[in-house]
């Protein structure tokens, strides 16, 4: 028993993590709602209640789990790149920039727009990865002082060189529909996107843990000091990372357009790179655990919406019960004596062991 | 008499599962110099943290004056007479010794300003009364380390601790500098003060302590008379079998030279000469040692060796080839490998498993990937293989390093750098802070690779360990090459000890 909980401590550690959450949640609601029992069940049950609403989470899932990967490879290295969210919105704008301003074929079409946001996305995190690697830059400031120069330029191209003047709206032309990512189930708007999404979350996993570079980027997360003692080029690693990183926000972006909105018709950046931040932590920056990470926010945060239109609760609940759940995952030392308490158990039985065998 | 101190059943598990004391009992009698030994990893420190309020244990009960304590930090060990030095000494480096001194403790003006005469006069009051000679006025940062040494026991005197705690005092002394130390212990026992000396190194002990208690694997093994047990019989008893203590035999067969350093000279940011003007030659099947005090340069020279510092001047050779100004990376892949001094920093990357850390001078090589994939099994396989080989005690290649003690991390970096056949082996204090048996297991490592050929370069400053390995010795201080001795036969400690204070030099 000791032994199991030793090894899957971490992951222990964060359901109940989850569940403090919601017991508090459960306490706030029963104080300031007029109806706490129908509340509750809003929050929970309400997003499974309806085909939209399931569709919904996975629509949300989408581009969080492309923002958390592209901020887990950075962080790996420990790299502190927050730089998903301009890299997105940027990636977004040149993606549909490049897709009204090209006619190709169909499937070559959708491949390439893509790969052109991904390409603009690496190229926005060299940035980042480059002032680290040379100048020693810190990169949680230059990231996010990069976030309002991709927002503004963003901003910039669209609404000077691409918009729909018939929209009605601040917002680009309508993509061709060949260039669309097919919704394919009807009365949501999931589409091949989320397919997009979890196979990158596969490769980023393999990556990670499976090809030189992969390994590069984590011993150098590990230890700084160990990776250029033994020879791996740090710098390499410092840029890469952060451009890899970019390259995942830049899919994220493109998804977005070709798969929901079907034009660009962000006038504020939509969040997600934050979201990306939030998932990469309650995943340890483990892509395979971020796909789960992202279904549960993406779940808390329908029910905050189903919460906040059919109760007399606000959505703000949700953030409470989110920001909860990442004060005490990042909050080290909690249940660290509970484990130490194991841990010295575990010691002294194996201790007295050794002595009756000797 | 009664009992000082008396420390009963105290058992301490660290968080990372290691049991450092398994029922520790010992009484510390008044007015005594007490030492208590054991090699490292016994769990001597672990004791005396708990005994000074840093630690607490887990089971176990301490009595000071048959007054049962718990102690929640050093101060309320000093509140009880109960004072510290330890190995890092924690000094200001940037306040004078008087303001070291009374550092906390302030004498003050109406309350707010500080007295400094005052404090001057206190300070030189405890210094005169214990005979322990300090300048009040100079930084310490500008003090030679047995100087400082002395600064921090004072610090603790004027604390009013009956009891002073002295953990490895003398493994930053020179043998000169250490017969000062002693003299002070002495004439602070007179004095009705109580000593408990930690260490490792029998001669001392047997030199100086009236009572012994030797510990090993977190156990007390015996606590006796210091007259009636032999240095001999303190070894037997701190290892638990007979060692020997001799020089490596010569090796016959020494080549031609392969590492040559040439006029080597580094100035760091501040624009201070670290490294003047350094040369030297080492053969194949030759070790040679680099002795001095920690903080002479060794540090930077060792960097800009590996590559990981740049030089001002000079040449550094690999068999008539400069390899100055190459990456980590190049110079590795010139079979040269690098035991660095800290194994935390530089040698492990403790949050990563044994076998990513045992692969990461060669993750890239041929078997271990197939082009940008790396080969688990292949990797799990060589590493399983260097488990055993080195003797690293680990249920498997995935486990942490931050599971494993000192001596097995140790055992990791040496695997990793002794494993691909070197050709030049730069291997920083080896053995510090591990236990005799790996230090064992390093040292006959070493041997074998001057005897397969290799060029060893030792720095070390350790006299036992560069006596036993070196084929031919220089001293250095402050950055310079101070004396060179070409032959070991007929050399001690005594006669580096000068060389390496700086008193003399070669002409």
């Amino acid at each position: 028993m000791e032994k199991f909980i030793l090894k899957y401590f971490n992951l222990m550690r964060t359901i109940i993590v989850i569940l403090i959450g919601a017991v508090i949640s459960i306490f706030i609601i029963f104080l300031v709602s007029k109806n706490a029992l129908g509340s509750l069940k809003y929050l929970f049950l309400g997003p499974f209640l309806s085909t939209s609403r399931m569709g919904n989470i996975l629509e949300f899932a989408t581009p969080i789990l492309f923002c958390g990967i592209a901020i887990a490879i950075p962080f790996q290295a420990s790299q502190f790149n927050v730089g998903a969210e301009g890299a997105f919105f940027f990636s977004a704008a040149i993606g549909t920039a490049f897709a009204l301003s090209v006619k190709l074929p169909g499937f070559v079409y959708v491949i390439l727009t893509i790969l052109v946001a991904g390409i603009v996305g690496a190229l926005w995190g060299f940035v980042p990865g480059f002032l680290k690697a040379k100048w020693k830059v810190n990169m949680v400031v230059s990231t996010l002082m990069l976030n309002y120069i991709a927002y503004f330029i963003g901003l910039y191209i669209i609404n000077y060189h691409f918009r729909d003047k018939s929209a009605g709206y601040l917002a680009s032309y309508w993509l061709p529909q060949s260039d669309w990512l097919k919704q394919f189930i009807p009365g949501t708007r999931v589409h091949v996107g989320v397919f997009i999404a979890i196979a990158c979350a596969f490769v980023a996993y393999y990556f990670l843990y499976h090809t030189k570079l992969g390994y590069e980027i984590r011993m150098t997360g590990f230890n700084f000091h160990f990776a250029r003692y033994s020879g791996i080029d740090v710098f390499k690693v410092i840029v890469l990372s952060s451009m890899i990183g970019g390259f995942f926000a830049g899919l994220g972006g493109i998804s977005e357009v070709m798969g929901i909105h079907r034009r660009f018709l962000w006038q504020i950046s939509p969040g997600y790179g934050w979201d990306g931040v939030v998932v990469a932590i309650i995943g340890r920056n483990n892509p395979l655990l971020i796909i789960f990470a992202s279904l549960f926010l993406a779940y808390l945060r329908i029910g905050g919406h189903v919460l906040n239109l059919l109760s007399d609760i606000p959505f703000e609940m949700v953030i409470v019960i989110e920001s909860i759940i990442i004060l005490l995952i990042t909050a080290e030392a909690f249940l660290e004596t509970m484990k130490y308490r194991i841990t010295v158990k575990e010691s002294e039985r194996k201790e007295a062991l050794d002595e009756s065998a000797s | 008499m009664d009992p000082i101190i008396s420390i009963k059943r105290i058992v301490k598990v660290y968080p990372n599962g290691v049991v450092a004391n398994k029922g520790v009992s010992v009484d510390i009698e008044p007015t005594t110099i007490h030492a208590i030994v054991g090699e490292n990893g016994a769990g001597k420190t672990t004791l005396m943290k708990i005994l000074f309020g840093i630690e607490e244990a887990q089971e176990g009960e301490i009595f000071i004056r048959g007054k049962k304590v718990h102690f929640k930090s050093p101060i309320d060990a000093i509140k009880m007479g109960i004072g510290m030095v330890h190995q890092q000494l924690m000094l200001a480096e940037d306040l004078t010794v008087c303001e070291n001194l009374t550092l906390g403790i302030e004498p003050r003006m109406f309350g707010v300003f500080l007295n400094k005469n005052k404090a001057f006069e206190i300070a030189d009051a405890y210094s005169k009364k214990f005979g322990i000679d300090v300048p009040l006025n100079k930084k310490v940062k500008d003090l030679p380390i047995g100087v400082k040494q002395r600064v921090e026991i004072l610090k603790a005197l004027l604390r009013n601790v009956d009891v002073l705690i002295l953990d490895e005092p003398t493994s930053v002394l020179t043998p000169q500098e250490t017969e000062v130390f002693f003299k002070t212990l002495f004439s602070l026992r007179d004095n009705g003060k109580t000593i408990i000396f930690i260490s490792h190194k029998l001669k001392e002990v047997k030199a100086i302590a009236d009572k012994i208690t030797i510990m090993r694997d977190g156990k007390v093994v015996i606590t006796e008379d210091a007259k009636d047990v032999s240095e001999h019989e303190i070894a037997r008893l701190m290892v638990g079998r007979e060692i020997t203590f001799e020089h490596l035999p010569k090796n016959e067969n020494v080549g031609t030279v392969i590492f040559e350093v040439q006029n080597l000279s580094y100035k760091n940011d501040g624009n201070v000469e670290v490294l003047k003007n350094i040369s030297f030659a080492i053969r194949s099947g030759e070790i040679l040692a680099i002795a001095g005090v920690d903080g002479n340069g060794q540090t930077e020279l060792v960097e800009i060796l590996t590559g990981l510092k740049k030089a001002t001047s000079g040449n550094v050779l690999l068999d008539g080839k400069s390899i100055l100004g190459l990456s980590p990376r190049e110079i590795r892949e010139k079979n040269v490998s690098h035991i660095p001094e800290d194994r935390m920093k530089n040698g492990v990357a403790d949050k990563a498993k044994i076998k990513e850390n045992l692969i990461s001078d060669r993750y890239y090589k041929e078997g271990f990937s197939k082009g940008e994939r790396l080969d688990w099994n292949y990797i799990d396989k060589i590493s399983s293989g260097l488990i055993k080989k080195f003797n690293i005690l680990a249920l498997s290649g995935d486990t942490t390093v931050n599971a494993l003690s000192g001596g097995n991390i140790q055992k990791v970096v040496v695997a990793r750098e002794l494993s691909l056949s070197p050709r030049v082996i730069i291997a920083d204090q080896p053995i510090r802070g591990i236990d005799v048996g790996s230090e064992e297991l390093v040292h006959s490592l070493l041997k074998d690779a001057r005897d397969n050929g290799s060029a060893v370069l030792l720095v070390s400053a350790d006299l036992d360990e560069i006596l036993k390995l070196a084929t031919h010795i220089i001293v250095i201080y402050d950055g310079e090459i101070v004396v060179r001795f070409d032959s070991i036969d007929n050399i001690t400690g005594q006669d580096l000890g000068p060389y390496m204070l700086g008193i003399k030099r070669e002409a």
